[in-house]
């Protein structure tokens, strides 16, 4: 049964606009500008999550996203978020939220045991446990896979769209509280081009939740007056809703906006959220501070809270966090907060102040004069209440601080509020390479020097009154501009206000403990990752005493927050622990993103067909009219097989394979790399980049040609063609022709500037139809008046222009097939039609289209390496058994590299070809040879399999692999071992299976 | 993400260029007469300095030119962009 907690009147809800809600099944009513968590603690819920490894009861700590505790999952199916904080959430009508981490349920949580044995759980356990008998990880590893992770993933794919955009400014306002607004004022008014981001529906930060005066207006009316003046100008962009939650290189931040989050469904048309990449000229952090918590025994339970937390809900969401609220404090602020709290109807049991000295705050004379009770140079040492705190219990300290002493005293609440000081909130500025300087008087980070152009103002800058606030945001919104080119405006006399000072902090590492016998397991430190005080002290006595180690092992700031409630606790912690000074155990690194960015906003619009690029060649509509199947073969697709009626791949490939062999194929080779190349220098860079001699090929002629990289490794093959005295065309494997231009305009750009040649690509200007068979030339000639394909005039590996089927083209006859073989060159608009010409011409010769995997079988058929498949970036022209591809006349990129030692070797992996003992079986790609069979391994390997398959031309299987001094072993029998058990022997081969001496392709 | 000053287009974004490595490495003349050693460490080793480092960059999703760059390799300044055949602006500022 929930009780409203609401107040009478106050706060920036809206009380005419009510909102249903769920929460475990449970409904509730809010307000329209509430968040879930205000709207749950409106309804007396403070109880909403079980802790992470110890799986304790946990409530509502914070108000912002620093919270660490209240991880819920909102909303059901497909849309659902996991893991979102409810300070963070805007309640809607019909939200539906559930708690995560617990089984069967939130108050009856089975693992809530783990709590028990936490003993046998401290920081780093997971590495000195589930270790033995190693067959039993898997396991383990299942189960601990189970209890570990929050929340749960959402059922189906993201029905939502999400959007990227880029944007360019002047100034950057990171933070629309106080000093955001100053600083986005001062630039705006100077005509700047501003951006002010906050992650907030409304700016105002922590005016929000602020009764000051400024300039005698409220602050409220502050807010709305400096937020409409800036909508109003016309170079100012306002983003609410948004973090920034990464600052990169050369001012580039990242940010989101959380475009639709706050309603059930987007609107139609409109993403859910949207990414901004920035580009600052000059960029103003005005992030806030972050309120510490004080660390004591049984800090963690339900209804313990931050006291500006505590504030906010007040004064900004009109909630009472219970009806008996006390305050846990080592500063003056919680004096305020203590009398409007009485304000609002609640009862304030006991303020404990570690100070001694009286505070001489206006409001704890108010506090005095409303007779709640003070405790001077007292400690909160525990708490009790098992889903909810019902009392505190406190004690009077040592002089020192270091320990307690005489009479505890207990008091009911049912809301503990503790105030630690302030944290300024830094990410950013480290992110950007900023320096942190601890002040020992706060007992937190300052900004250093910064790393970028950014500067810091507000609370995060140390300032702490609101006035400092608004004079260092107006001083830095005025230089930022200054300082991206654009004279300021005139400076504005910064508003009286009418706000706090605050008076001394006490600072202590860790709340003494009653009984000082007893480790301080549950000082929690972190709450997120369920880190203690006594896991620190843990660590630094095993030896993580450098504060990565520490961070790591005990998993201190690892959580989703981001260690913003624990990160200087823990140092604080570990410096006392090590007896040294803060600035000496230093900080670790704050990562992007400042908080969890959903993996939608990142990926944007580039999902599904738009996820990678695809290129298709003229014929494609073809290829998938006829069923093909396609593989990717870098970005294009390319067709693998066209099976016909029930045909399985097997099947089709065979009859492709035998449709070349006996009369004619037909291949859409378009993909393959085409780089023109021109100028009087053009034959001396061939010769540099290929193996090969080029100086005596005829024009008209073609030649294969090996490239190496400079460490004599092979990486392109491919056949030039010569067309005039300085005009080649070079082809490069379909994979490789970005990279191969990019090989040959390195050299040309760094290297030879002065060599006289210019290289194009003509990749995508013409398409390529391969036809292959004994009846090749045949075909041809009944589509082509102009060229005389008599062999003896039109060899093989020459090229001629002319027009085939009415279409202009250049005919290269190449073969990679092994068979009598032209290619077909067009301009790429005539590609389908060419194609459609052959096809309808070839029709009397039962012409076949074939694939990718026929082209394969019957390469391999042949003995034709595969670049990137039979090599792999460490083979030699020599390892290929194609030392008669090198040179021996001139030098070229990669000879001298030939000529080391280690490529002299012996047992070196050459390419060989394999035959199995049973014809029928096909080797699997990758399959290793070893030297001796044993049981089980570990055996010796000597090669692998790089090509395998079943031909249909020879009727049994065929292989190619990289073996040990294979060229030596010509007719040994190599065995391999396969995954499943069985070993299959083959017998080492030339690699050339078919038709060895090339007799068909030259006929 | 770097903000790179292209000698020909200039400030563009990191991801329009492809990164080349330490510049001024020019192919050995005494290819032939060296030690393989001493062609290892060409093909191989380079100076990898925690500072000022030349380097090269190809603008490669954009004019398509190599350039060199001096850039500091702990704060990432790119202190200076120049073409390729051009002098080394001094590494003090």
């Amino acid at each position: 049964m929930s009780r409203s907690f609401r107040t009478a009147d106050g706060g920036l809800v809206d009380r005419k606009a009510p909102l249903h809600f769920t929460f475990d099944g449970h409904r509730y009513t809010g307000f329209m500008g509430d968040t879930l968590a205000s709207a749950l603690l409106a309804n007396g819920v403070h109880f909403v999550a079980r802790s992470f490894k110890y799986h304790r009861p946990r409530g509502i700590f914070s108000a912002g996203s620093e919270e660490p505790n209240a991880l819920i999952q909102i909303g059901d199916g497909p849309r659902a978020l996991p893991n979102t904080r409810a300070t963070q959430v805007e309640l809607y009508d019909g939200l539906a939220a559930h708690s995560q981490n617990n089984w069967p349920s939130l108050k009856y949580d089975a693992r809530g045991l783990a709590d028990r044995f936490s003993r046998l759980l401290p920081a780093g356990f997971y590495y000195k446990t589930f270790m033995r008998p190693k067959r039993l990880w898997e396991w383990y590893e299942s189960h601990i896979r189970r209890a570990a992770g929050m929340g749960r993933v959402p059922a189906g794919p993201d029905p939502d769209i999400y959007d990227k955009r880029r944007l360019h400014c002047d100034v950057l306002v990171v933070g629309g509280g106080p000093a955001g607004l100053a600083a986005a004022l001062a630039a705006g008014r100077s005509g700047a081009r501003v951006v002010l981001a906050d992650e907030q529906a409304r700016f105002g930060g922590s005016l929000l939740a602020d009764t000051a005066a400024i300039g005698g207006q409220s602050a409220a009316d502050w807010v709305d007056a400096a937020t409409a003046e800036l909508a109003a100008l016309p170079e100012v962009r306002l983003l609410p809703r948004t973090t920034v939650f990464g600052y990169y290189d050369h001012n580039y931040l990242a940010i989101v906006e959380r475009v639709a989050n706050h309603l059930p469904e987007p609107p139609p048309h409109t993403p859910r959220e949207r990414f901004w990449s920035v580009r600052a000229r000059q960029v103003v952090l005005a992030t806030g501070s972050h309120e510490r918590p004080l660390v004591f025994a049984g800090n963690d339970r339900p209804g313990v809270m931050l006291a500006g937390a505590a504030r906010s809900y007040l004064n900004r969401y009109g909630v009472r966090v219970g009806d008996r609220v006390a305050l846990f404090t080592n500063n003056d602020s919680a004096y305020r907060l203590a009398v409007e709290l009485v304000a609002a109807g609640c009862e304030v049991p006991v303020i404990a102040d570690l100070r001694t000295e009286p505070s001489r705050h206006p409001y704890a004379g108010k506090a005095d004069g409303l007779g709640i009770p003070v405790l001077r140079g007292h400690a909160v040492v525990n708490t009790a209440g098992r889903h909810r705190i019902a009392s505190l219990k406190a004690m009077p300290m040592t002089e020192a601080g270091d320990g307690v002493t005489g009479a505890a005293r207990d008091f009911n609440c049912d809301a503990l509020l503790m105030s630690g000081g302030w944290n300024p909130a830094l990410h950013l500025f480290s992110q950007a390479q900023g320096t942190l300087r601890f002040d020992p008087a706060a007992g937190t980070f300052l900004p250093g020097t910064a790393g970028q152009a950014v500067r810091c103002a507000g609370t995060c800058n140390g300032a702490a009154t609101l006035f400092e606030c608004l004079a260092e945001g107006e001083a830095a919104g005025r230089a930022a501009t200054a300082a991206s080119g654009i004279a300021p405006a005139a400076a504005v006399p910064v508003p009286a206000v009418d706000g706090d000072t605050p008076g001394p902090v006490r600072l202590l590492p860790m709340i003494p403990a009653a009984d000082p016998e007893i480790p301080p397991n549950k000082h929690f430190v972190d709450f997120q990752n369920d880190v203690t005080a006594a896991d620190i002290g843990l660590a630094a006595r095993e030896g993580y005493i450098s504060v990565e180690h520490s961070k790591r092992y005990t998993t201190a700031g690892m959580g989703t927050d981001q260690g913003k409630t624990s990160n200087v606790n823990a140092l604080t912690l570990l410096a006392a622990e090590r007896d040294a000074p803060v600035p000496e155990v230093g900080t670790t690194t704050f990562r992007p993103p400042y908080t969890p960015v959903t993996f939608g906003a990142l990926a944007g619009r580039d999902i599904g067909p738009l996820f990678a690029a695809v290129r298709r060649t003229p014929m494609q509509g073809w290829h998938e009219a006829q069923g093909a199947a396609f593989e990717d073969v870098g970005q294009w697709q390319r067709p693998f097989y066209y099976p016909r009626d029930d045909e399985t791949k097997d099947d089709a490939v065979a009859r492709e394979v035998l449709a070349v062999r006996q009369s004619v194929g037909i291949l859409d080779a378009s993909t393959l790399g085409k780089i023109d190349i021109k100028g009087p220098d053009a034959t001396a860079l061939l010769d540099w980049v290929y193996t090969n001699d080029w100086d005596k090929l005829g024009e008209g002629r073609c030649r294969y040609g090996l490239m190496c990289g400079e460490d004599g490794m092979v990486f392109d093959d491919g056949v030039t063609a010569r067309f005039g005295p300085e005009h080649y065309v070079m082809h490069t494997t379909s994979g490789n022709a970005e990279r191969v231009l990019g090989w040959l305009e390195e050299w040309l750009q760094t290297e030879w500037p002065h060599m006289r040649v210019r290289c194009t690509s003509v990749t995508d200007q013409y398409a390529t139809a391969a036809i292959a068979g004994p009846n090749a030339r045949r075909l041809l000639a009944g589509l082509c008046r102009d060229i005389d394909l008599d062999s003896a005039v039109f060899p093989h590996m020459a090229v001629r222009t002319g027009m085939v089927a009415g279409l202009p083209a250049r005919v290269l006859r190449v073969s990679y097939t092994g068979e009598l073989s032209y290619e077909v060159n067009v301009p790429a608009d005539y590609g389908m039609a060419l194609w459609q010409a052959l096809l309808t011409a070839g029709e009397t010769f039962g012409i076949a289209a074939f694939g990718t995997e026929a082209m394969h079988v019957l390469r391999a058929e042949k003995g034709f390496i595969l670049v990137g498949q039979d090599t792999d970036g460490t083979a030699t022209p020599a390892d290929m058994g194609m030392e008669w591809a090198v040179s021996k006349r001139k030098d070229f990129l990669g000879k001298r590299s030939l000529s080391r030692a280690d490529m002299m070797m012996p047992d070196r992996k050459h390419y060989v070809g394999l035959l199995t003992e049973d014809p029928s079986i096909v080797l699997p790609d990758g399959a290793h040879a070893v030297e001796t069979v044993k049981p089980k391994p570990p055996m010796a390997a000597i090669g692998h399999v790089t090509s395998s398959y079943f031909s249909p031309t020879l009727g049994r299987s065929i292989a190619l692999a990289m073996i040990r001094g294979g060229r030596s072993r010509i007719g040994e029998t190599i065995h391999f071992p396969l995954e499943d058990g069985r070993v299959v022997a083959a017998t080492i081969a030339t690699p050339a299976f078919y038709d060895p001496k090339g007799e068909r392709m030259h006929g | 993400m770097l903000l790179i000053p292209c000698p020909y287009c200039g400030e563009r974004d990191e991801n329009e260029f492809h990164y080349g490595g330490e510049a001024h490495i020019a192919r050995p003349e005494n290819a032939w007469t060296m030690i393989d050693a001493d062609w290892a460490d060409y093909l191989f080793m380079r100076a990898n300095p925690k500072g000022k480092h030349y380097e090269r960059w190809l603008h490669r999703h954009g004019c398509g030119r190599w350039f060199n760059a001096l850039r500091d390799t702990v704060s990432h300044e790119v202190i200076a962009t120049y073409a390729i055949g051009d002098a080394k602006p001094a590494a003090k500022r």
